[in-house]
């Protein structure tokens, strides 16, 4: 088999401890960091995204598949970032303030990841304030909110007030999700998209950064 | 008070409460704050509450200590007050309930995923349920309420906490389904069947669901569990999804709908029926009514 296709496959089949050594084996093979990154890494975190949507599998199994494209990414990056390839974009997530579920926002910041962004991941029980300052500070175009109490909720409209308050509209988006979290309500709070599960964060992502690029 | 499980055993169905969360916000719990905080700080709230859902006929009143494991007390730098959070959290609704509702025990998850998956160790974990149990049935709970788990290891952790330090107090276990094209699942993996089998094996008195998508979906679930459990079912839906209104989150199921999907509940063989997020006393008076 094409080594890329045996990456994605390793991911798919749960071989976290293989992935390493296949990125490795590429690279000797003279393939290209960024073909890794798209044909073998992304390729398999999408089935496996796919697969958890779908609940064909479950969290456990994409812990296990996140676990070896991390461990494939790590070698990746030094050689990514020498060749100045650009990330699929930045953003900057967490669990607002109040919040501390952080299970359904670790599993968005793993699908982001192995959808090859660049992902700062501020917690959980994060203010406001820290969400737009790590934005400017780290140049990212996306915050990403995570909210699992109807309590917390209103906290990611002062988010979308920030972002307006601080002139950054249309230059920063933020998408927002959670159990209890709806399209109505991100329209309602102004916030740019809302993904109803991981694996539609990372598409909705994806639409934001093409159409702010 | 006849105990628990005989009623159960002689057909009885009893009535649970409703949501506490949301009755401590409108009475000054503020968002970021510890729900537990309030069982040392203002008990009087916690007495209201057991008194609302009393007087609304349930048989079952639910204690403020669904986060007081010490695993999660920790993020709040308060795992060293386990003991008289908990405490307080039973005497409060006993000064109110005690001897004509069940005072009911609840244990939540640790908010830890177990090794590998996550940083929880299952030995801490364990000893933590332990802890908090060890609390809760020296205060006076009647049962132990383990509740919305959705890893069925850490659901079989706890009741053998419970088993191991209250072993003369009932055991009920209820996690959290969603529905997949293969049928229901916790977003962990457990299925229906595994988990009546592992919770009746790890010592549950009581299995069933709490949480998730609502009262016509738990019709389904109860279904599915009575086809792998003779042991009484216990179900506790959410007044479904909350949907935004006006600037607010309102949970969309009245407590009309909910007494009708009771009743379905209730011919499905449901023991225990009762409310988990959204629910409020008029639910909680609805489901009375309903039942009987």
């Amino acid at each position: 088999m094409d080594i890329l296709k045996e990456i994605a496959a390793s991911l798919e089949r749960g071989e976290d401890d293989r992935v390493a050594g296949l990125v490795r084996q590429a690279l000797e093979q003279r393939c290209a960091p960024l073909d890794i990154l798209n044909r073998g890494l992304i390729a398999g975190m999408d089935v496996v995204g796919e697969q958890f949507r779908k609940r064909e599998i479950f969290l456990p199994d994409v812990l296990i598949a996140a676990r070896g494209m991390y461990a494939g990414l790590d070698l990746l990056k030094p050689l990514l970032a020498r060749e100045g390839v650009p990330s699929a974009g930045r953003i900057v997530l967490g669990s607002v303030h109040g919040d501390l579920h952080d299970i359904g926002k670790n599993l968005v910041a793993i699908m982001l990841k192995g959808a090859g962004f660049d992902v700062l991941d501020l917690g959980a029980d994060v203010p406001a304030q820290r969400f737009v300052d790590a934005a400017q500070e780290h140049g990212a175009t996306v915050i990403g909110l995570s909210a699992l109490l109807t309590t917390t909720m209103p906290v990611m409209k002062e988010v979308v007030d920030l972002v307006r308050a601080r002139g950054l509209a249309g230059r920063v988006k933020v998408i927002v999700g959670g159990a209890p979290v709806s399209e109505a309500w991100a329209r309602e709070i102004g916030a740019d998209a809302h993904g109803y599960d991981a694996a539609n964060a990372v598409e909705r992502v994806r639409a934001l950064v093409a159409a702010g690029a | 008070m006849r105990s628990l499980l005989e009623r159960l055993a002689a057909g009885e169905v009893l009535i649970g409460d409703g949501a506490w969360g949301t009755l401590l916000m409108t009475r000054g719990l503020k968002p970021g704050e510890a729900p537990e905080v309030i069982n040392l700080s203002r008990p009087e709230v916690l007495e209201e509450i057991a008194w609302l859902y009393l007087e609304a006929g349930a048989d079952l009143v639910t204690t403020n200590s669904f986060g007081g494991s010490p695993a999660r007390l920790r993020r709040y730098g308060l795992d060293a007050q386990t003991e008289a959070i908990n405490r307080a959290a039973v005497e409060a609704v006993r000064r109110v309930a005690g001897g004509r509702a069940y005072v009911s025990a609840s244990v939540g998850p640790s908010g830890h995923l177990l090794k590998p998956y996550g940083d929880g160790d299952p030995a801490e974990i364990g000893a933590g349920f332990e802890r908090q149990i060890r609390a809760l049935a020296e205060a006076g709970a009647d049962l132990v309420c383990i509740e919305t788990m959705i890893d069925l290891a850490e659901a079989v952790l706890a009741v053998r906490a419970a088993r191991a330090v209250a072993p003369a107090l009932p055991v009920m276990a209820t996690m959290t389904f969603e529905r997949t094209r293969r049928g229901f699942f916790t977003v962990m993996g457990a299925s229906i069947e595994q988990a009546a089998r592992e919770l009746g094996e790890a010592g549950a008195d009581i299995v069933g669901s709490n949480c998730g998508n609502g009262s016509a979906v738990m019709v389904e679930i109860a279904r599915e569990f009575r086809a792998h459990t003779g042991r009484p079912m216990a179900i506790q839906p959410n007044a479904g999804l909350p949907e935004p209104r006006g600037g607010e989150t309102v949970y969309p199921e009245t407590p009309e709908f909910m007494a009708e999907q009771a009743k379905a509940l209730v011919r499905a063989g449901v023991a225990i029926v009762g409310g988990c997020c959204g629910t409020t006393p008029e639910h909680v008076r609805a489901l009375r009514a309903a039942v009987g």
